[in-house]
């Protein structure tokens, strides 16, 4: 059996500062070839650390390492020919063109791919000719990922490709990482925004404080939380410090959680558990002020797993 | 096949980005020139100087104004006793006469333009009252291309220019792309590390030798400057002088993450060759015992080896020491700036 393409074991890294930092605390990864894996985390998890010491990029203070079988210290040359990567926030120099800066990352790979067929693939053929300082922030993004292309590596890193962006360039992004997965390249994809993870994700580490706190395709860390629906709901004139145990008690009810004024219920089935809700917020002399129900999603893994959202944390 | 050259694409990007900002262009070329030009007519050679003298109204003064005036040399023009020490204090007179019983004669010894207007006013008054010279004096007037400021000038303004070049070429540019993670996204690629060194060194070369051509060519069409030495021989000591200086640059740009602290330090490392090292007058000017430090400078040996070829026409052989002194600058500012480099 070939090697997986990333392996992690332990993966430790602390900053040198006053006090020492600790970026990374013992973080276990498996990523297979041909998946598109997602790092999930709020700022700070550790995502960004963890996948620059995955890029070869940073060293790591313990734990080890593998790409494809092979670590960085005995086969750098080789492992930075076979992958690709998409920094956070890397600015490309304003006063070269497109075609000019992919034309320069191409030249330092064995096997560059032709600038005009990446352009093709993100879709800035138009571009082409126009400085990278008259790009939008989702053409630049698009730029950055041509640029990850470029080598044709096996394996693809993006770290936050959609940070910043608005819908409609998201939406651009996330069509391109779907077609580059169905091609069969594994990427690496980190994000905080729940939704993107879902959508692209075959697996996602859900990370917090430097951990992977969860690990699953996007439905099985959904199902882990008893229900696939959320019913969240708000009572008037009830104190706030209340007994959340009467919920957890009616039927179909697997958590209950309080989520500022409201409370919220992951239940498997919401026909069953709103009649008896409504049953007995009539008995108990209360009034409803709010009801609505969704399905569940990342982002109620991350609460109901740390308490925190994945936007405050 | 040059797209796939690393070292020809790096060294194409340079210089696109170079040529793509007209700011820089300018600062690279048309600044030295507007220098050259504004210190050119500040200091173009006068026929003659002339002398403006204050003479202090009241008895005898209107007889000498008209001794002086008599000659081209002198400007007069008569002020009030109470105004006398402002006019001179402001430089509006560069000396202040005022006859009576004995001749007063107001000036500032500190100043050589009145130190040369009390000679000359002084001179004039004596052969006005009837003074004989016991000695005859034969004047030789000697000006020629090569022995004028602005001969001075160009060589000293080429290696400024070699020098603040290196630094912001390298050392600016660098911590711009390290502050922009562009550095950092390089070190992600196969990229080797040697052919983004030797691109940025390239790119210096090349600029220099524009550099080089433009300023000698300007001051030999507007000023008729000639180089008297080898061609050759300046043209390996502004390269040497770039390879220095790209080195330095590189050194205060190897640990910088942020361009303010990058600019810092490289005005802290050019204000006291700007000022001590001879680009616009001598270095020879600073006190005896603070030459050895003065001549230990890169920028003090390139800009006397420059002046020493272009203007003396020495050759090879008499400059080896400031060759030496300037490219053992250059070798430990490279070799310390390769140990020190962070690329994250």
């Amino acid at each position: 059996m070939p090697p997986s393409a990333i392996l992690v074991r332990d993966l430790k890294k602390t900053y040198d500062a006053k006090p020492p930092v600790e970026a990374v605390r013992g973080l276990d990864l498996e990523v297979q070839r041909g998946e598109c894996f997602g790092l999930l985390g709020p700022n700070g998890a550790g995502k960004t650390t963890t996948v620059e010491i995955l890029e070869g990029i940073l060293t790591a203070t313990s734990g080890t390492v593998e790409i494809f079988g092979k670590t960085w210290v005995s086969d750098e040359k080789a492992l930075r020919e076979s992958i690709g990567v998409s920094l956070q926030e890397t600015k490309f120099a304003d006063k070269l063109t497109v075609l000019e800066t992919i034309r320069l990352f191409g030249s330092f790979y064995a096997r560059g791919r032709p600038a005009a067929e990446v352009l093709a693939e993100v879709g800035l053929e138009e571009k082409a000719a126009a400085l990278v300082s008259n790009l939008s922030g989702g053409q630049h993004q698009r730029l950055a990922v041509a640029v990850a292309l470029v080598g044709d590596p096996e394996l693809l890193f993006l770290d936050e490709p959609t940070t910043g962006l608005d819908p409609q360039s998201r939406r651009q992004l996330w069509d391109i990482i779907r077609s580059l997965r169905e091609r069969g390249r594994t990427i690496v994809l980190t994000t905080h925004y729940m939704d993107e993870a879902e959508r692209l994700c075959d697996r996602v580490a859900v990370v917090d404080h430097g951990k992977v706190i969860a690990l699953g395709s996007p439905q099985e860390l959904i199902r882990s939380l008893g229900g696939d629906h959320v019913v969240e709901f708000a009572l008037r004139g009830v104190d706030k410090a209340r007994d959340l145990a009467p919920f957890r008690a009616l039927p179909s009810v697997r958590g209950a959680r309080p989520e500022g004024e409201a409370i919220q219920l992951t239940v498997t089935e919401p026909h069953v558990t709103i009649p008896a809700l409504l049953d007995h917020v009539r008995a108990s002399g209360a009034e409803l002020s709010q009801l609505s129900t969704r399905q569940a999603s990342l982002e109620d893994v991350f609460v109901s797993l740390t308490g925190r959202h994945l936007r405050d944390a | 096949m040059r797209d796939r050259n690393p070292f020809w694409q790096l060294l194409l990007a340079r210089m696109r980005e170079f040529y793509r900002q007209p700011e820089v262009v300018f600062w690279v070329f048309g600044f030295p020139i507007l220098l050259a030009v504004g210190l050119g007519i500040a200091f173009r050679e006068k026929a003659q100087e002339v002398i403006a003298v204050g003479i202090v109204r009241g008895a005898g003064s209107a007889a000498a104004a008209a001794a002086l005036s008599a000659k081209d040399s002198f400007t007069t023009k008569l002020i009030e006793a109470a105004s006398a020490e402002d006019a001179l204090r402001l430089g509006k007179v560069s000396i202040v006469v005022e006859s009576g019983a004995t001749l007063t004669l107001r000036f500032d010894p500190t100043r050589p333009e009145s130190v040369l207007a009390r000679a000359k006013v002084d001179d004039a008054l004596q052969r006005a009252a009837g003074r004989a010279d016991p000695l005859k004096v034969e004047e030789q007037l000697v000006t020629r291309p090569g022995a004028r400021y602005i001969d001075f000038l160009i060589p000293g303004l080429l290696g400024m220019n070699i020098m603040s070049g290196g630094l912001w070429g390298i050392g600016f540019v660098i911590v711009e792309m390290r502050s922009r993670k562009l550095l950092k996204r390089l070190v992600a690629t196969p990229m080797k590390r040697t052919h983004f060194m030797a691109a940025s060194m390239a790119s210096r070369m090349v600029l220099v030798i524009g550099e080089l051509a433009l300023l000698l060519f300007f001051g030999w069409l507007v000023f008729g400057m000639i180089v008297q030495g080898s061609w050759l021989l300046v043209t390996l000591l502004s390269l040497l002088g770039a390879f220095t200086f790209a080195g330095i640059g590189l050194l205060v740009a190897s640990r910088a993450k942020k361009i303010e602290t990058v600019s810092g330090l490289m005005n802290l490392v050019m204000l006291p060759m700007f000022v001590t090292s001879g680009v616009f007058f001598s270095s020879e000017r600073f006190p005896e015992v603070v030459q050895p430090i003065v001549r230990a400078l890169p920028l003090t040996a390139l800009n006397d080896a420059l002046r020493a070829v272009i203007l003396e026409g020495a050759d090879l052989t008499s400059q080896l020491t400031r060759i030496a002194i300037l490219g053992a600058w250059g070798v430990v500012s490279f070799v310390l700036a390769l140990k020190l480099f962070r690329w994250t």
